[in-house]
């Protein structure tokens, strides 16, 4: 799915959509819609515009990887998956099914979903063995991985940097979703991460900070992609939580929604620019 | 009283009780207030955790420590292990979510294996409440008790009217001839169900509420195999190492047999899905179990199961 576009018109329609498709999930049982809405803007552009992985190539070894380790964004990955034809749209309507195996978090039984996630702090280290493969064999590809920023607090996410660091994959990229939030809190009123870039730059990587909802700051950043030879990449994407939702963006209460049928309805208006839904579905409310 | 209520009550009585999560917040949102600097949040970070949990311990603290059972088992064991069982301090541990309760996460939150892990530990005392009734009822005394613990936290309401908990004791809700159903945990309530249409084909019906895995009610097992016919053992728990192993080793220990039929997640994990669902699929109803244990069909119906508000 590469291509040389540099007017990003039309990656934007596609993430409008993803939105569309991460707003209709979010009832009948729910979903994490906060870290899918500030994910998106970030797994479209890897899919549309960045990775070699399509439905045609995702059983050849040569493709690139991408790892979604926070797996609470999951459906924003599904609803990129059902835009690029990886996943066929209708079956996002068996969220939750016994039927299919849409669930909350990601797992392999849906095709280009690289290995399942949920558990904090994995991936990293799965990606790592993934990229040190690659560098074996003396192949192209790349590999991502997607990991939460509450996640960071997981010390296995640092052993993978002290690790890759030791290794010189610079085939790897890590790149944090920096949406500023844990499931409850902010992460700088529970465990502080900040300065995050300098902690990366101290373990050894090669680390760029950009607006993770902008297509050209992303088209810049991972066009510099390796940064620097021998050195783990590192780009910490600075995100909202609820990013395309007013009524729920940077709220603390609202990273699991479960809204009913008539939220959902406003809800998509909302996103396209009409009028804040008043919510009246149940919070989850850290006192 | 909610599991809540009763923990902060608890440590607002006694100074020694530190309150102390992995960012899991449901059962303690109204804690941190309350117990001010007693109320530890380390974050995402369940190994470490625990081995604070140990440290404050050592300065003689009882932390009760809260995360999804998934990663308070799994990603922390080793420093369960070593770091609560080997000193045999008394942090005890608070497993959101366990078994089914898990509902729609998928295999990476399924506790499944929890009551294996964690009764495999010296020192370690395992119990898994009916309800919330019967949750609130044992937790005193296993707090108050000098080693570690693991519950397993199960806070939805039954009708059932509870006896008295007493540590090792299980609660023998009804004796039976023809069967004894063995059960601990969320499934308590479909037993209930199970028993009702069973008694309603003509059985002898017998219900044991396991309630404390470890120390575990040898005695009750005991009678159970040798005064009913066939011994169900229900559990939503991987079959290897849970309450049919139990009834195993027990039965062995004493030179007994029975005829055991086992309802377990055998080399599986669930479907994941919203619970009343998963139930179903997995064939867990009270009606499914007792058309199960009959060998055929009935006209009875199965009561509406309670979908639990999300919570982790």
């Amino acid at each position: 799915m590469q291509s040389v576009k540099t007017n990003f018109s039309e990656l934007e329609a596609v993430a409008l959509k993803v939105r569309e498709h991460i707003i209709r999930m979010s009832t009948d049982g729910g979903c994490f819609v906060g870290a899918s809405l500030s994910a998106t803007d970030l797994i479209v552009y890897l899919y549309a515009q960045f990775l070699n992985v399509n439905a045609n190539n995702l059983d050849d070894p040569n493709r690139d990887y991408l790892f979604l380790s926070k797996g609470h964004d999951v459906p924003a990955l599904y609803g990129t998956f059902a835009e690029l034809g990886l996943l066929a749209p209708e079956r996002l309507k068996n969220h939750l099914s016994t039927t299919d195996h849409i669930y909350w978090h990601p797992n392999t039984r849906i095709p280009g979903i690289e290995f399942h996630s949920g558990s904090l702090g994995h991936l990293p280290s799965v990606a790592i063995g993934v990229a040190m493969d690659i560098k074996i064999k003396g192949g192209k590809n790349k590999v991502i991985c997607i990991i939460g920023d509450g996640e960071l607090n997981e010390g296995t996410c640092w052993e993978a940097v002290l690790v890759a660091n030791a290794y010189k994959l610079d085939n790897l990229i890590f790149v944090i979703d920096r949406n500023q939030f844990q499931a409850n809190m902010a992460t700088e009123d529970l465990i502080p991460l900040e300065p995050l870039h300098d902690k990366f730059t101290a373990f050894g990587a090669s680390v760029k900070r950009i607006n993770g909802h902008s297509f050209d700051a992303l088209h810049e950043a991972f066009s510099a992609f390796p940064f620097e030879t021998g050195k783990l990449n590192v780009v910490i994407a600075d995100t909202v939580r609820g990013k395309g939702l007013p009524s729920i963006e940077r709220r603390a209460d609202r990273w699991f929604c479960n809204f009913n049928a008539s939220e959902v309805e406003d809800l998509l208006k909302e996103l396209h620019g009409e009028r804040i839904t008043q919510l009246t579905s149940e919070t989850l409310v850290v006192r | 009283m909610t599991y809540e209520e009763l923990l902060t009550e608890t440590a607002l009585a006694n100074e020694r009780y530190v309150v102390m999560t992995a960012e899991n917040r449901a059962l303690v949102r109204n804690i941190p207030g309350k117990l001010g600097n007693r109320f530890i949040d380390t974050g995402i970070t369940e190994q470490t955790m625990i081995g604070a949990a140990a440290g404050l311990a050592l300065r003689g603290r009882i932390p009760v420590v809260h995360a999804l059972a998934s990663f308070l088992t799994m990603r922390a064991f080793e420093f369960v292990r070593t770091d609560a069982g080997i000193p045999n301090l008394p942090i005890k541990l608070s497993s959101f979510i366990p078994g089914f309760l898990s509902d729609g996460n998928g295999p990476t939150h399924q506790a499944v294996e929890d009551i294996a892990l964690m009764r495999g530990i010296p020192n370690m005392t395992v119990f898994a409440p009916a309800d919330e009734q019967d949750l609130v009822n044992m937790l005193p005394q296993i707090w108050a008790h000098p080693n570690p613990s693991y519950v397993r936290i199960n806070t939805r309401k039954t009708d059932y009217n509870h006896s008295p908990f007493e540590l090792g004791k299980a609660e023998i809700v009804a004796k039976g001839t023809d069967i004894t159903i063995l059960t601990y945990g969320l499934l308590f309530e479909q037993a209930l169900i199970a028993v009702e249409i069973l008694k309603n084909e003509g059985l002898s019906v017998g219900l044991i509420n396991m309630r404390s895995l470890k120390p575990v009610d040898e005695n009750a097992i005991v009678v159970a195999s040798q005064t009913s016919k066939l011994v169900v053992t229900l559990e939503d728990h991987f079959q290897t190492g849970g309450l049919y192993t139990i009834v195993a080793e027990t039965l062995l220990k004493h030179q007994l047999t029975a005829k055991v039929l086992p309802f377990a997640l055998n080399e599986k994990w669930f479907k994941p899905s919203l619970l009343p669902n998963v139930l179903e699929y997995e064939g867990f109803t009270g009606k499914q179990i007792a058309e199960k244990i009959l060998g055929y069909n009935t006209q009875s119906v199965q009561p509406e199961i309670l979908t639990p508000q999300f919570s982790e």
